[in-house]
């Protein structure tokens, strides 16, 4: 029965999506199908890009120690500022929930807004902030008397992992944060009235439940670290590169746009693979969690 | 609920100041009368924002990118909200798929976006033009705007379309007169989501931008490339204006909390 009117129901999503379907295949998938083509073409000083199938640039990639090193510090600095945002973003993300409604959407939005401030801004700050060797930051530190001699961050690695915590922050906070809201707080007392001390607490009640929370900010923040270009490239300066900053110096200086492709090609399969595996395991270890 | 110790309230302080320092020092600095980079000791001064004036070059990049954002989040709506319309109401084969394609942007980082487009668009003889950057900011914003969209049409009561149906109302009228006014809060949210992505996009915009079609945050990040001088921390403190009055209108209209909600969880 009312064949015509079913039929118009198979179709109308299909007609409501076509246009931006269209739109994804003609001006997504289309270019990065030919970036990878790409990393497969030739490319010579005065010839230019040559449209061959040829695996030079991935030869090179794979032989050449400059592009693991460069890949191994992309990961390492990706690494390293994970780490950093979970060990001081997930205790804030705790505090935060702890506060009273007005305290807790004020410094919600102290915290989340930086988010959608300019990185090129935020950046600026850090690099104002460490400027040379007499930097506010380590003047603060010295006059703390946390460390003796200024510690270097402009154009290191140390100084691009602060300044790239800082930027990726609010994502850790934020999927903490969502974590706590599925968390009951009776548990707590619950807890406390069998007995346990703040310390059993938090290692038996609270981390297990705030674990998958800082796992799926883990993988947002490494993903976005990896491939991150404003900070390290204006931190970094031009001699300390990482992926995004290599390949923008091999399209926009040297202009060698197969070796470049291929680059950020690997970095993109490199992330995807590491993203998808990292959320499956995940979703097996704490499936419960997330049901 | 048990209240923070102090031990908690102090490293709350510590990571509170952190937070804010990077941005406070910029907009610090844009004030200083002094000739060179520093905080505002003596007094504060305008001076560097009148130097803006000096140079035509951040103005453009500001119209260029208020332009090009307002246009691309706009463009990406007219595709995003029938899209969305169609998550949210029907279950179809291939809904899944289409829903991640469409989120796909957030999961590819926008270094190998910007190389895709830089290859795509030098190849269709639109290399540097202001057509290329809206076509390829309408990609990297859409997520936010269907996102948004399809948040307020599945939270849509769908019994005030049938009964505007009853009465008569079908197609273009139905959308335009029921549809669309309950799902607005939504849309202008995800309008407003989508136009702070694109203001701020730099590492894709780097690839595509050429002179001329330089956005305010590339024509900043190559004055830095060069020097960092007072200059540049009095445009910053322009561009953290403008994103905060946005920041301030988003959360009037919305709710600061579930715009971000939604952009912080790019995982899925």
């Amino acid at each position: 029965m009312s064949t015509a009117a079913d039929e118009r129901n198979a179709r109308a999503p299909w007609a409501l999506t076509a246009p931006a379907l269209m739109l994804f295949v003609g001006v997504l998938l289309i270019p990065l199908a030919m970036t990878v083509m790409l990393s497969f073409h030739d490319w010579g000083q005065y010839k230019g890009i040559e449209p061959v199938f040829i695996l030079k640039n991935w030869h090179e990639i794979a032989t050449d120690p400059y592009y693991a090193e460069m890949f191994w510090r992309t990961f390492r600095i990706a690494i390293l500022t994970t780490l950093l945002t979970a060990l001081l973003g997930a205790p804030e993300a705790y505090i935060l929930n702890r506060m009273s409604g007005r305290w807790k959407s004020f410094f919600l939005l102290i915290i989340l807004g930086p988010l959608l401030i300019s990185v090129v801004a935020r950046t600026l700050g850090w690099a104002l902030l460490f400027g040379g060797n007499n930097g506010l930051v380590n003047k603060l530190l010295m006059s703390a008397g946390v460390i003796r001699s200024p510690i270097p961050f402009m154009f290191t690695e140390t100084g691009m992992v602060v300044a790239l915590a800082h930027v990726m922050m609010p994502f850790m906070v934020l999927s903490v944060w969502a974590a706590l809201q599925r968390l009951n707080p009776q548990i707590e007392n619950a807890a406390m009235s069998l007995g346990a001390g703040p310390v059993t607490i938090i290692r038996r009640i609270i981390m297990p439940q705030i674990v998958p929370g800082v796992l799926s900010g883990a993988i947002i923040v490494f993903s976005l670290s990896a491939s991150a270009f404003a900070t390290p490239a204006i931190i970094g300066g031009r001699r300390l590169k990482v992926a995004a900053t290599l390949a923008y110096d091999e399209f926009l200086n040297t202009l060698n746009w197969p070796l470049g492709a291929a680059v950020a090609t690997l970095l993109l399969v490199a992330l995807v693979l590491i993203v998808v595996g990292s959320n499956a395991l995940i979703e097996r270890r704490y499936a419960e969690v997330f049901r | 609920m048990s209240r923070n110790g102090p031990l908690a309230l102090i490293f709350h302080t510590i990571f509170v100041i952190v937070m804010v320092a990077p941005i406070l020092v910029v907009c610090l600095v844009a004030f200083t009368p002094e000739g060179f980079l520093s905080l505002p000791t003596n007094g504060f001064s305008l001076r560097w924002f009148r130097a803006i004036t000096n140079y035509p070059e951040f103005i453009h990049a500001f119209w260029v990118s208020l332009g090009l954002g307002a246009l691309s989040s706009f463009v990406a709506l007219l595709f995003a909200v029938p899209a969305a319309l169609a998550i949210a109401r029907y279950r179809f084969r291939g809904r899944d798929a289409l829903a991640a394609l469409f989120l796909s942007p957030l999961m590819i980082p926008h270094v190998v976006l910007g190389i895709a487009f830089l290859r795509f668009f030098t190849s269709a003889g639109l290399g540097g033009s202001f057509a290329a950057l809206i076509i390829a900011h309408v990609i990297i914003v859409f997520p936010f705007a269907l996102r948004l969209t399809l948040a307020a049409a599945t939270g849509m009561d769908l019994s005030v379309e049938m009964a505007a149906v009853s009465l008569g109302a079908n197609g273009w009228t139905l959308f335009r007169r029921v549809t669309l006014p309950l799902i607005l809060p939504g849309v202008i949210s995800g309008w407003a989501l989508a136009f702070i992505q694109s203001f701020d996009d730099l590492t894709m915009t780097v690839f595509l931008a050429a002179p001329g079609t330089e956005t305010l945050p590339v024509r900043m990040f190559l004055y830095i490339q060069d020097n960092i001088d007072p200059l540049v921390t009095s445009v910053s403190a322009c561009v953290i204006a403008v994103t905060m009055t946005a920041l301030i209108l988003l959360d009037r209209f919305y709710g600061l909390d579930r715009v971000l909600a939604g952009k912080g969880d790019t995982g899925r």
